[in-house]
C-alpha cells in the first residue's frame, strides 16, 4: 500500500505537470486567436477584400466620327463573337468540329482555341471566331443545343462606313502596342487610334472606362457582381469634311494611279475634302490585318497608307508662281506693267536656264506670264529678289512649316532660305538656285495642303487662314477662327487673280481646256508640271516625250485652282504623282472637284442636330 | 464468455448506466454540434456531402461509446496487447497494400469504410503502454532496462506511420506515448536527454527522412510571406480568414474567405478557421473552453481511478486527445507548419470521429470501473 500511494503521487505530480503544460499551450492558443482577431483584424479584414473582390473593367463605347452633316464617318458595329466554355463541354474537338458545320473554320483557328483552352482555367472563354456575319450568327443560335460548350457573344467593333473613301481622313485602330500603365488599355482586344482622327483625338474618342466589382472566389471564378459603375462612351467628333463631296474626291481621284486632292474653304480653312489615292479599307485593321496584307501595303510603291494630301511633299513646280508673283509685286520688284522678253531661255553668267517653252514666248509681263507659265519672267525678276524675300513671302502664305492641321501626319515641308543652306549644306547660296527657286524647283518642297493654303491666302483677300477639319468635339466650346490679314495689297492681290484667271479663262491659258462653262461657277488657277529629276542635255535634246519614261520618273502633275471667280469661296489643290503635265492632268480633276463643291455648297451654314 | 466482457462484474447495466459520464457526453455532444453546424456551413448551407454524413458516424460512434464504456475494464487490459499486435499487423498490410490518397497511404478500404490504421494504432498504443507500466512496480518503472521495451512499442508503429508517410499522425502518436510515459513516472533526467537526443537527430532527420513536401511546409511556415502564392498560401489564407473574422465573426454561413475556396480544405485540417472567420474570437474560445473542459473531465477520471491501467489509459487519452487539438489550432493558426492533423470531433473524417468517441469509451469505462481491481501480472 505505502508503494502504492506513493504512485499515486508520483502520477499525480507529473499529471499536475502535463495538465499545466496543457493548459498554457490552450491559454496561448486563446491568446493567439485573440491577436489575430483583434489586433490584427482590421489587416486581415482587408487582406480578405482584396481576396474577394476583383475589379473588373468595362471597356467603353468609342465615340463616333461624324461630317458636317451629321453622316456617320466612324461607328461602332456590333461584332458578334463565337465563343467556348471549356468547361461546359466533355469534348472540344467534338464541338467545334461540329460547329465546322455551320460556320467556316480552319485549322489554324482550331490549334490556336485548343491551345488556349488547356492555358486558362475552364471556365474562362476562349474566343473562336469573331465577326461573324447574320447569316452565321443565326445558323449557330439555330444549333446551339448539339453544340455544348458554345455560345455567341456580342462586342463592338470599329466600322467606317465608307471604307477607303474616309480611310486617309479618319486612319484607324489598333491594338495597343505601346508599354502603358493604363489598365484600360491592357484589355484583351482594347483599340486605340493609330493615324488620322482616330489618333489626334483618341483621348476625347476613347471614352472613360467603369468598372464592376465582381465577387471572385479563388480560382476567380465570378460569383456575383458587387457594384457597378457604368463607363462613359467617347465624345463624338464632328468634322468638317462633306461625306458626299470626299466620297466623289476620292473616286475621281481613282482614276490615277496616285494622286492626292483637297477641297478647302478659301475664307475659313475649314476642309471639305480630303483625298489621297490610292488608301486602304481602315475596317480591314479593325478586323485585325493579316501581316501579309500589311506588309504588301507597306511595299506599294503608291504608298496606300500615306496621307499624300497632307504629308506627300512635292516639288510646287509652276504653281509656285503664284508665291514668287505675289512676292514680286510686294517687294515692288515689278508692277503690272513690268516686262521681260522670253527668248525660250534665260542666261546667268555661263549658265543657261530653259523656259518650258524652247521657242520662247517673247514679251511677257507678269499677268501673261502666269497666264502661260513663262519660267523666264520670273527667272528674270526673281534674280533681283533674292532667295530670303522670296522665302519670306512664301512663309506667309504658308510654306516651309506645318499650318497646325489636326492630324500628325502633316508635313512641313522645306522654304530654302541663304541660312537655311548654310546650315544644311555648310556652303553659301548660289544665285542660279533662287532662279530654280521661282518656278517651285529645287530645294522647294510642299504639300497639297499647303499649295491650297497659299491660293486660299491669295484669293480671300490676304487673310492667314489656317486648314482645320474638326467642326466639333462634343461637350467641348467651339473654338472661333478669326484670320488676321497678311497685310497684302489689295491691286497685287487682284493682278495675282487676273492671272490666275487667265490661265483657266483666256486663250492662252495652259488650263484653258479645263475651264467651267458655266460663268456661275468659272475657276481660276495655275497649273504646275514638276520634275522629279533634272533634264538632261541630251533628253532635251533628243526630245523624249513623258510617256515613254518609266513611271517613276515622269512628272508631278499639280493644280490648283479656285471658284467662283467673283468672291472665291472653294480653293482646290491637285497633284497626281508622275502623272505627267498639269494643265493635261490635274487641271482636269481640279475642275471636276470645283464644279462638284460649287454645286453640292458644303459651305452653306451646318445645320447640326 | 459474459466473464470475458465482464458483464459479470459487481455491478448491474442499470448501475453502470447511471455511473456513465453523463457531463462527458454532453459536453462531446455540444462540440460534435459545433462541427456539424462548421461542415453545413462548409458545404454552403447544406447538410450534403459533409454533416450529414457526419453525423451518421457521430451517432454510430457514440453508440459504440457507450457499449465500450460499459464493457469491464478487465476485458479492455485482457486485449491491450493482442490490440497493439493488430495496429501493427494494419500498420504493414497497409503499407503493402494500401490506398494511395494525398501522396500518402493513409486508408485501407474495406468497401464500406476507409479504415486509417494509423488511428486505431494510437489508441491500441496507449492501452499497450498502460498494461505495460500497470504491470511494473514503481522500482522498476525507475530502472532504464525496463524503459527499452516502452521505447519500442512506440518506435515501432511510429516508424511505420512516418514511412506513409503522414509526419502529424506519426508526431501525435509518439508525443501521447512519451507522454504516457512521463505521467507513468519513468525518471526526469531521460526526458532531458531525450530532449536532447531529438535536437541532434533533427538535421538527420532533415537530410534523410523528410520528403520534400514535409520539408517545404516546415520552410514556408518559417516565412510563409516568401512564397504567398505557392505554398506558404494555405498558412496566409487561413490567416486572413481567421483574423478577418474579428471578435463576433462573419456570421453563420457568411465567412467569404472559406466560402469562396481561398481556404484549403475547409472541411478537414482547416475546419476550426471557417468556424472562427464565422463565429469569430468569441466561437473560437468557446469551443477552446468546451475541448478544455473534456480535457479537464479526463483528468478527474484519472484521478478517481483506483488502479494503474485505468489512471494511465485514461490520461493517456487525454494527452492524445489534447495534442490533436493542440497542434490542429496551432497549425491553422500560423504557429506551427501545415502538417495535416484533423481537430477531433469536428474535421470531417469517419476513422478520426469513430477514434476519438472510442477512446472517451475508453475514458468513461475506466471511470465506471474505476474501483475494479486488476492484477499488476
Amino acid at each position: 500500500m505505502e508503494r502504492d500511494s506513493e504512485r499515486i503521487r508520483s502520477f499525480t505530480r507529473r499529471a499536475v505537470m502535463v495538465g499545466m503544460l496543457q493548459g498554457g499551450l490552450m491559454g496561448m492558443l486563446g491568446l493567439r486567436l485573440a491577436w489575430l482577431q483583434i489586433a490584427q483584424g482590421q489587416k486581415y479584414r482587408m487582406l480578405a477584400e482584396n481576396n474577394r473582390i476583383s475589379i473588373k473593367l468595362l471597356q467603353p463605347t468609342r465615340g463616333l466620327i461624324l461630317d458636317r452633316n451629321g453622316r456617320r464617318i466612324a461607328v461602332n458595329d456590333q461584332n458578334f463573337r463565337v465563343i467556348l466554355i471549356p468547361e461546359q463541354t466533355d469534348n472540344i474537338m467534338a464541338a467545334l468540329n461540329t460547329l465546322k458545320n455551320y460556320i467556316e473554320l480552319d485549322d489554324r483557328d482550331i490549334q490556336r482555341v485548343l491551345k488556349q483552352a488547356k492555358k486558362q482555367a475552364s471556365f474562362m472563354q476562349v474566343e473562336i471566331r469573331e465577326n461573324l456575319n447574320w447569316d452565321e450568327v443565326s445558323a449557330v443560335e439555330v444549333h446551339l443545343p448539339e453544340l455544348p460548350g458554345i455560345s455567341i457573344d456580342e462586342g463592338e467593333i470599329r466600322t467606317y462606313p465608307l471604307g477607303e473613301a474616309t480611310a486617309h481622313i479618319t486612319g484607324y485602330v489598333g491594338a495597343v502596342s505601346e508599354q502603358t500603365d493604363d489598365p484600360l488599355l491592357k484589355q484583351p482586344g482594347f483599340r486605340i487610334g493609330k493615324a488620322g482622327i482616330e489618333k489626334t483625338f483618341d483621348l476625347p474618342l476613347r471614352g472613360k472606362a467603369g468598372t464592376a466589382e465582381i465577387e471572385v472566389n479563388v480560382v476567380g471564378r465570378e460569383v456575383q457582381e458587387l457594384n457597378r459603375y457604368n463607363s462613359t462612351p467617347g465624345k463624338t467628333v464632328w468634322l468638317t469634311i462633306d461625306a458626299e463631296l470626299q466620297t466623289y474626291a476620292q473616286q475621281r481621284l481613282s482614276q490615277e494611279q496616285s494622286a492626292s486632292a483637297i477641297i478647302m474653304d478659301a475664307k475659313t480653312g475649314a476642309v471639305y475634302a480630303l483625298g489621297s489615292w490610292p488608301a486602304y479599307d481602315p475596317n480591314a485593321f479593325s478586323r485585325g490585318l493579316p501581316a501579309n496584307e500589311w506588309e504588301a501595303m507597306r511595299n506599294d510603291p503608291r504608298h496606300p497608307l500615306n496621307n499624300k494630301a497632307i504629308g506627300g511633299l512635292y516639288p510646287p513646280g509652276s504653281t509656285y508662281k503664284i508665291a514668287t508673283a505675289l512676292a514680286l509685286l510686294e517687294a515692288k520688284k515689278i508692277n503690272r506693267s513690268s516686262t521681260a522678253f522670253c527668248p525660250g531661255h534665260f542666261e546667268l553668267g555661263t549658265t543657261r536656264f530653259h523656259c518650258w517653252k524652247k521657242q520662247g514666248h517673247g514679251a511677257m509681263n507678269v499677268v501673261s506670264a502666269l497666264e502661260q507659265s513663262c519660267d523666264t519672267f520670273f527667272y528674270k525678276h526673281a534674280i533681283e529678289l533674292g532667295i530670303d524675300t522670296l522665302a519670306a513671302y512664301s512663309r506667309q502664305l504658308g510654306f516651309g512649316g506645318k499650318l497646325g492641321f489636326e492630324m500628325s501626319e502633316e508635313s512641313p515641308g522645306i522654304m530654302p532660305t541663304q541660312a537655311w543652306r548654310k546650315a544644311k549644306f555648310g556652303e553659301s547660296w548660289q544665285p542660279g538656285e533662287t532662279i530654280v527657286a521661282s518656278i517651285g524647283q529645287g530645294y522647294t518642297i510642299a504639300t497639297p495642303l499647303q499649295l491650297a493654303v497659299m491660293t486660299a491666302r491669295v484669293v480671300n483677300g490676304g487673310y492667314a487662314v489656317r486648314p482645320w477639319i474638326t467642326a466639333g468635339i462634343e461637350g467641348e466650346p467651339e473654338i472661333v477662327r478669326n484670320w488676321p490679314s497678311l497685310g497684302f495689297k489689295k491691286e497685287n492681290l487682284a493682278i495675282v487673280m487676273q492671272g490666275l484667271e487667265a490661265v483657266v479663262n483666256s486663250r492662252q491659258g495652259t488650263a484653258r481646256a479645263s475651264r467651267i462653262e458655266d460663268p456661275l461657277f468659272a475657276m481660276g488657277g495655275k497649273t504646275g508640271t514638276a520634275q522629279v529629276r533634272k533634264i538632261t542635255r541630251e533628253q532635251r535634246a533628243s526630245g523624249i516625250t513623258e510617256d515613254k519614261l518609266p513611271w517613276h520618273l515622269r512628272h508631278h502633275a499639280l493644280f490648283v485652282g479656285y471658284a467662283p471667280l467673283s468672291d472665291p469661296r472653294y480653293v482646290c489643290s491637285v497633284v497626281v504623282e508622275h502623272g505627267g503635265g498639269g494643265s493635261a492632268v490635274a487641271a482636269p480633276v481640279a475642275r471636276d472637284l470645283l464644279l462638284a463643291a460649287q454645286k453640292r455648297n458644303p459651305a452653306a451654314p451646318i445645320v447640326r442636330g | 464468455m459474459s466473464q470475458a466482457f465482464g458483464m459479470n462484474s459487481s455491478q448491474t447495466v442499470g448501475q453502470k448506466l447511471q455511473q456513465m459520464n453523463w457531463g462527458l457526453v454532453i459536453l462531446i455532444s455540444i462540440v460534435a454540434c459545433t462541427g456539424f453546424t462548421a461542415l453545413y456551413s462548409a458545404a454552403g448551407g447544406s447538410f450534403d456531402p459533409w454533416a450529414s454524413k457526419q453525423m451518421v458516424r457521430f451517432g454510430a460512434g457514440v453508440a459504440g461509446m457507450m457499449i465500450i464504456a460499459l464493457i469491464d475494464i478487465r476485458f479492455w487490459h485482457r486485449i491491450a496487447y493482442p490490440a497493439y499486435g493488430a495496429g501493427i499487423i494494419l500498420l504493414i498490410i497497409n503499407e503493402t497494400m494500401g490506398r494511395i490518397g494525398m501522396g500518402a497511404q493513409r486508408w485501407i478500404d474495406l468497401g464500406f469504410i476507409q479504415l486509417q490504421p494509423s488511428e486505431i494504432m494510437k489508441l491500441a498504443l496507449i492501452m499497450a503502454l498502460a498494461r505495460y507500466f500497470h504491470a511494473l512496480n514503481i522500482e522498476d518503472i525507475r530502472k532504464i532496462r525496463f524503459l527499452i521495451l516502452p521505447a519500442l512499442m512506440i518506435l515501432l508503429p511510429v516508424g511505420l506511420v512516418i514511412l506513409q508517410p503522414d509526419l502529424g499522425t506519426a508526431m501525435v502518436t509518439a508525443l501521447g506515448g512519451i507522454g504516457l510515459c512521463f505521467v507513468a513516472g519513468i525518471p526526469m533526467w531521460i526526458f532531458m536527454a531525450g530532449g536532447a537526443l531529438a535536437a541532434a537527430a533533427i538535421p538527420v532527420l532533415w537530410m534523410f527522412v523528410f520528403h520534400d513536401y514535409q520539408k517545404q511546409r516546415v520552410m514556408t511556415f518559417l516565412n510563409p510571406e516568401s512564397d504567398p502564392l505557392g505554398s506558404g498560401y494555405h498558412i496566409m489564407q487561413s490567416k486572413i480568414a481567421l483574423g478577418s473574422g474579428g471578435i463576433g465573426g462573419k456570421g453563420f454561413l457568411q465567412g467569404s474567405q472559406s466560402h469562396l475556396d481561398f481556404l484549403p480544405e475547409k472541411q478537414t485540417d482547416f475546419i476550426f478557421t471557417l468556424f472562427a472567420e464565422e463565429w469569430g474570437l468569441t466561437g473560437g474560445l468557446f469551443l477552446l473552453t468546451t475541448l478544455g473542459l473534456i480535457m479537464l473531465y479526463c483528468g478527474w477520471v484519472a484521478f478517481r481511478c483506483r488502479q494503474d491501467f485505468g489512471r494511465l489509459l485514461t490520461f493517456g487519452l487525454m494527452i492524445n486527445f489534447s495534442l490533436y487539438i493542440i497542434i490542429n489550432i496551432a497549425m491553422v493558426t500560423g504557429l506551427m507548419p501545415v502538417v495535416g492533423v484533423p481537430l477531433p470531433m469536428i474535421s470531417y473524417g469517419g476513422t478520426s470521429m469513430l477514434a476519438v468517441l472510442a477512446g472517451f469509451g475508453l475514458v468513461m469505462s475506466c471511470n465506471i470501473h474505476r474501483d475494479s481491481k486488476i492484477a499488476r501480472s
